[in-house]
């Protein structure tokens, strides 16, 4: 299990956390329609690091952006999301 | 190649066993195939023995970056049946179901495939609902599947608890009684033996670097060997589709995660058949040795470390438990994770890409195995003739932007739910 470090609430354990999807598959509100379904539906999907979008669920509720590691779980940076941080 | 038989045994006995040879060879890879499928798991070596025993193709290479069988063919629950609701699905899985009833003597080989029946458990009206439309759906298309009632799951399961407090009370069941459990390993060792012994070169430790372009068209490989040519090229890795489609410039539909199984000390036959359930998410069978084996949820998060979370273990452990008290006194010993493919809508894909020569086999989620033989089939035919079988026509890459998802029980992430 990871320990993640929420930016509200300091290192918990990753079972408080929720993962969504990673932040370049946000789909802009005004996306063309082709654009929108490549967003939603492809990754890239690296076997190496992701900027990745978490959620404290069962904590503070807020949203997060965890870059981390996908082959040594190493988490390197996680910085705290608002509205104006989506495309 | 000798073949193995009883007669061969014996003749053996009488001058020390000496007459083994290694199973299959360890050769160069040459300088160019017709066709290269990269990954020697189950579903690479399948390819590569149909494309040599069905289509006749002499010259077909399987690279693999390190061991055949030591990625998620070596990491699964072993679990063979066919019982799912969409049509696309169970036609495909029953395809392969059918070829598993007599893989080991097509391979010459023993699979140990052991049809002890799947039994899934529905827990409310509305499981038993489901249960018996998928049972319908089934039998429309010629597979078996019957609904038991309580008293008939009991007789069947005696260790279940059927009782009204349990913590998931069972009302009933749909049984598939060809369902059942294989050897994982014997089915990579026995296509690889098979497919080497009709000139396919099985090349291990060869990991593919990069792709050779000429323009769109893919026209080799760059592996930690050298370069390859190809006529064409199918990826056939799952687990690392996304890392190895990556390297020709290719997004896919796919998050890889883990998935997670274990197994505890070996006893006495107690389990007969695979469990599984409508409502929770965990499997439940005894190995031919004796060791319970659990799986359960993958955990939800992307991940290639091949190593699990311990609360998805615990929730397929409890529900197991919950399932089958008896268990509670058992030690594990062993736990595993692969990385599998969840794609978006929790089925596979098999077909072409948008680049010319250059075809995928990858998605399977946690449903891999199952489908080893008919994933070979299907993927042989789409390699050898460019075209797609008919089975697996509608596990087509392009199917998400047309719309034409097969979203079984909404398994995979479907990102375009929430």
């Amino acid at each position: 299990m990871m320990q993640i470090s929420c930016p509200h609430c300091g290192p918990r354990a990753q079972n408080e956390f929720v993962y969504e999807r990673t932040i370049d598959s946000v789909v802009a509100l005004d996306a063309a329609p082709e654009e929108a379904m490549k967003t939603l539906f492809t990754r890239n999907n690296p076997r190496g690091v992701d900027e990745e979008i978490w959620r404290h669920t069962y904590g503070c509720r807020a949203w997060m952006v965890i870059t981390r590691h996908r082959v040594t779980n190493e988490i390197s940076a996680v910085r705290a999301v608002g509205p104006e941080a989506l495309p | 190649m000798s073949r193995y038989s009883a007669l061969s045994l014996l003749r053996g006995a009488f001058n020390g066993q000496k007459h083994w040879q290694p199973a299959w060879r360890d050769p160069e890879p040459k300088a160019h195939y017709d066709i290269i499928v990269i990954g020697g798991g189950g579903h690479g070596l399948a390819t590569a023995y149909y494309l040599a025993k069905v289509h006749g193709l002499k010259n077909i290479a399987v690279l693999e970056k390190g061991w055949i069988g030591g990625g998620n063919t070596g990491r699964n629950t072993t679990i063979v049946r066919s019982n799912y609701r969409q049509a696309e699905l169970h036609n495909l899985f029953e395809f392969g179901l059918k070829m598993w009833e007599h893989l080991s003597d097509e391979l010459n080989y023993n699979v140990m495939f052991s049809p002890r029946g799947s039994l899934t458990l529905g827990h409310s009206d509305a499981d038993m609902t489901m249960l018996a439309q998928r049972g319908d759906a089934m039998r429309c298309d010629g597979i078996d599947a019957e609904l038991m009632t309580q008293d008939q799951v009991a007789k069947f399961e005696p260790l279940l608890d059927m009782s009204r407090s349990a913590r998931f009370p069972i009302e009933g069941a749909l049984i598939q009684r060809r369902g059942g459990t294989a050897r994982h390993d014997a089915v990579a060792w026995g296509y690889a033996r098979a497919a080497d012994s009709l000139g396919v070169d099985i090349i291990q430790k060869c990991e593919v670097t990069g792709f050779v372009r000429d323009g769109d068209a893919v026209v080799g490989v760059e592996t930690t060997r050298g370069r390859i040519g190809a006529g064409r090229i199918g990826i056939c890795v799952a687990g690392n589709s996304g890392h190895v489609a990556g390297l020709a410039g290719l997004k896919l539909p796919i998050e890889s995660q883990t998935l997670q199984a274990m197994v505890t000390e070996g006893v006495k036959p107690m389990l007969r058949s695979v469990i599984q359930t409508q409502s929770l998410h965990c499997y439940i069978s005894q190995s031919d040795k004796g060791g319970i084996v659990f799986g359960g949820d993958p955990d939800n998060w992307p991940s290639y470390a091949q190593r699990g979370n311990p609360i998805i273990m615990e929730q397929a452990v409890a529900q197991g438990l919950a399932l089958v008290p008896a268990l509670s006194r058992l030690r594990m010993v062993r736990t595993w994770s692969g990385v599998t493919d969840m794609s978006f809508d929790g089925s596979p894909i098999i077909g072409e890409t948008p680049l010319p020569n250059l075809y995928l086999n990858g998605g399977w989620c946690y449903g891999g195995f199952k489908a080893t033989p008919a994933s070979g089939w299907t993927y042989a035919h789409t390699l050898a003739t460019g075209k797609p079988h008919a089975l697996n026509a509608p596990f087509s890459l392009d199917r998400f932007e047309r719309g034409a998802t097969i979203d079984e029980n909404g398994s995979g992430p479907m990102p375009n739910s929430r």
